[in-house]
């Protein structure tokens, strides 16, 4: 336990238990409430604080951040607006489950109520969107609550914590003291997965004539992703991520068959269709990945394990539930599997993996390579050639980060950061920054689209402050992408609003904030570009790939269709 | 179907509306709710009546279970459970109703707590089945104020619900 003799302020007592909790970075952005705890961080050098352009910048990093260590991302912002711009990142945080502790300073304590000054109740605005959140009314509080705020952010099923400060409780003084452990009586997550659940999954498991392992993001937050390469290689299954989950299996190997859901593989897809036994991996049943619930997996026995009981039967009715940390069960399961006298039925297994392949054969990623004008597909494809499948991607939302997710072969987990729940336009380059930031190292590229990338775009200048060389790849279409697809398809071409008009231009808007932006208007300079940009590795490039405005996501699993009834492209319709 | 859950929960500021603002999110219904503290003062006892299917009560425990402040969560319909409410009303007693109202309470075991030359309040507890039946004897019109606790519920027998 860490503690002074002497009565400190509240707002030393604040970087003093970042400072014991191990905390590197703070992303934020000061303002009246927290002027006490900025003062506080001038003084010392333990913890740094990062200065972002807006609050939801901050949330955004500090989630980057998470997302490519494992460990929790903190934000620290000011009262009222402060508070209320980061919410989008805190509903980001909180529907992929990411770690974050986000400090909102709050009016005085004599003042709460009286809709003084950058007053909002953040308590109130932020509670349907993070595990948990406090008010901090007394300085004798603030270090036991802070401690509880990491210990639930960062155990169970992870998500953002939010402790909001009153600005005089910074200021009031008492003796610090920080515990190492906390004890909840009304917060104990569920670690060991009931044996006797998961030896009769094991059963059902090693009985399946055609099954299907579908993993999620909770292998990667559970860091479990070693465990889940043992079962599959031992079981000889065929294995499909979500769009959270990719990486945590590697996307080279010959079991991994895509993606699934609204545009996953058709073998993925098919085979979810068709499989006689599921078995579902800290993932949630999204309806994004489950397509019309009537239609979903008719014919398998569904296991699912989650260290979330709301999770289970949620969505889909679950045959044989466990509740537990992925990490604990898998390493449970993989035993019980060995003991075992029985083995997966080889002959079963070769006429599905024939199926399989034949399904593969179709090749639905395919695409014109021939073409004069830039496909997006071919920019990922050489994006990952060029850095050898080892960068850390982030992307924004939409069609680039469909394309991403399929192009881009993760082999390694922790690699792919994007908001797959909430979907938030502006995610991509402010998590690049807290990637960066816990990467120096690594390449980072952020995949965006010309509309996305200007939601956050003020963030150019935190990196080149900071003098962040992230990588930006804009795919750009001069359309919001995904929404005029939906058009296409949906609304007969009636292009409302999707037009990204009056653009800027990119290769001087990066130049302006002192970074260095390229234009590529033809195929056969985007291997030269990219080259260009990673040889220039302390400078932050921006690739403005100007691509073909028509070209679609596919496969697509429209809304309310079943995985087996997917747009292959508009030439190639299934029957 | 009904149920009534019995939660114990940290007797923080903002846990009830944790609770409330679950059930308008993920739109559950609750039908009543009452919640004050135990005899140990840091918790609450949270007695919640909703309806739903089977796998619609089983999400809602579960939803409350995660809720950081909840310590516990029992739903009383799994076992024989005693539930009460009690209700005020104030009833406009004038001329020959007067006694009749009187006879009314006295077969329903009430009790009348205030009386003026024209109005009654009439102290009633009992399940919500006996307080409507109550309500349904008396003339609409005569009903001057209705205030109904909500169900409170407790599990028979000596085992006991503690944090």
């Amino acid at each position: 336990m860490s503690k002074t003799k002497e009565k400190i302020r509240g707002a030393e007592i604040f970087v003093r238990a970042l400072k014991d909790e191990g905390v590197e970075y703070v992303f934020g952005y000061p303002g009246g409430a927290v002027l006490h705890i900025y003062d506080a961080l001038f003084k010392q050098d333990d913890v740094t604080h990062i200065l972002v352009r807006h609050e939801q910048g901050a949330t955004h990093a500090a989630d980057g951040y998470a997302r490519s260590t494992g460990k929790p991302g903190v934000v620290l912002v000011t009262s009222g607006p402060g508070a209320t711009n980061a919410v989008t990142g805190i509903a980001t945080a909180h529907l992929d489950s990411i770690p974050l502790v986000v400090f909102t300073g709050q009016v005085a304590t004599a003042l709460i109520g009286n809709d003084a000054f950058q007053e909002v109740d953040a308590i109130g605005i932020t509670r349907p969107c993070v595990k948990h959140n406090f008010l901090v009314k007394d300085v004798r509080d603030l270090a036991i609550t802070i401690k509880k705020a990491f210990y639930i952010a960062t155990t169970g099923r992870p998500g953002p914590v939010v402790v909001d400060i009153p600005k005089d409780v910074t200021a009031d003084s008492c003796i610090y003291e920080y515990p190492k452990t906390v004890e909840m009586r009304s917060y104990r997550p569920v670690v060991k997965g009931h044996s006797g659940q998961i030896k009769k999954a094991v059963n059902v498991i090693l009985g399946a004539k055609r099954p299907m392992l579908y993993t999620g993001g909770g292998v990667i937050l559970g860091e479990a992703s070693e465990e889940l390469i043992e079962l599959t290689r031992m079981l000889g299954y065929p294995i499909t991520n979500t769009l959270m989950g990719l990486g945590a299996y590697p996307g080279t190997d010959r079991q991994f068959i895509g993606m699934l859901g609204m545009h996953g593989t058709y073998e993925a897809n098919m085979a979810m269709h068709q499989c006689d036994v599921l078995v579902a991996i800290g993932a949630r049943f999204d309806d994004r990945v489950t397509g019309d619930l009537e239609k979903f997996c008719p014919y398998a026995t569904i296991i699912h394990i989650d260290v979330d009981p709301s999770s289970i039967s949620k969505n889909v009715p679950v045959d044989i539930p466990i509740v537990g940390d992925v990490k604990h069960v898998l390493k449970d399961m993989n035993r019980y599997i060995k003991e075992s006298d029985e083995k997966p039925d080889a002959g079963a297994l070769a006429d599905w993996w024939r199926q399989i392949q034949e399904w593969q054969g179709i090749n639905c990623l395919r695409y014109d390579r021939k073409s004069t004008i830039i496909k997006p597909q071919y920019v990922i494809e050489k994006i990952y050639e060029l850095t050898k499948g080892k960068a850390y991607i982030t992307s924004d939302v939409g069609q680039h980060q469909m394309w991403a997710a399929q192009f881009y072969k993760f082999d390694q987990p922790r690699h792919w950061i994007n908001s797959g729940g909430l979907g938030t336009m502006g995610f991509g380059l402010p998590a690049a920054m807290g990637v960066k930031l816990a990467h120096p190292d690594e390449t980072v590229f952020c995949v965006s689209g010309e509309a996305s990338l200007v939601m956050c775009i003020q963030e150019l200048s935190t990196c080149k402050q900071y003098g962040l060389p992230i990588k930006i790849a804009i795919l750009n279409n001069r359309y919001m992408g995904m929404v005029r697809q939906w058009q296409e398809f949906f609304y007969d071409r009636r292009y409302s609003h999707s037009y990204m008009e009056a653009l800027p231009d990119f290769v001087k808007l990066a130049e302006s904030f002192g970074h260095t932006g390229i234009r590529v208007e033809k195929t056969a300079d985007v291997e030269g570009a990219i080259k260009q940009a990673l040889a220039m590795d302390d400078k932050l490039v921006l690739l403005d790939f100007i691509t073909d405005q028509t070209e679609n996501v596919y496969p697509m699993v429209a809304a309310g269709k079943g995985h087996h009834e997917m747009h292959l492209s508009p030439e190639r319709e299934l029957a | 179907m009904r149920h009534i859950l019995s939660l114990l929960m940290e007797n923080e500021s903002g846990a009830l509306s944790r609770v409330s603002g679950l059930f308008s999110a993920r739109g559950f219904n609750i039908e009543s709710l009452t919640v004050a503290p135990t005899e140990d003062p840091t918790v609450s006892r949270m007695t919640l009546v909703t309806s739903g299917s089977d796998e619609i009560v089983e999400q809602i425990t579960k939803h409350l279970n995660k809720l950081v402040d909840v310590i516990k969560v029992v739903d009383l319909h799994e076992s024989v459970h005693i539930e009460r409410e009690l209700m005020l009303i104030k009833i406009s007693a004038e001329g020959d109703s007067r006694e009749e109202i009187k006879r009314l309470v006295d077969i329903f075991r009430g009790r009348i707590i205030d009386v003026t030359d024209s109005s009654y309040i009439v102290e009633m507890t009992g399940d919500g089945d006996k307080l409507d039946a109550f309500i349904r004897t008396l003339d609409v019109k005569k009903i001057l104020e209705v205030v109904r606790t909500g169900v409170s519920g407790i599990a028979r027998g000596e085992k006991a619900i503690k944090a």
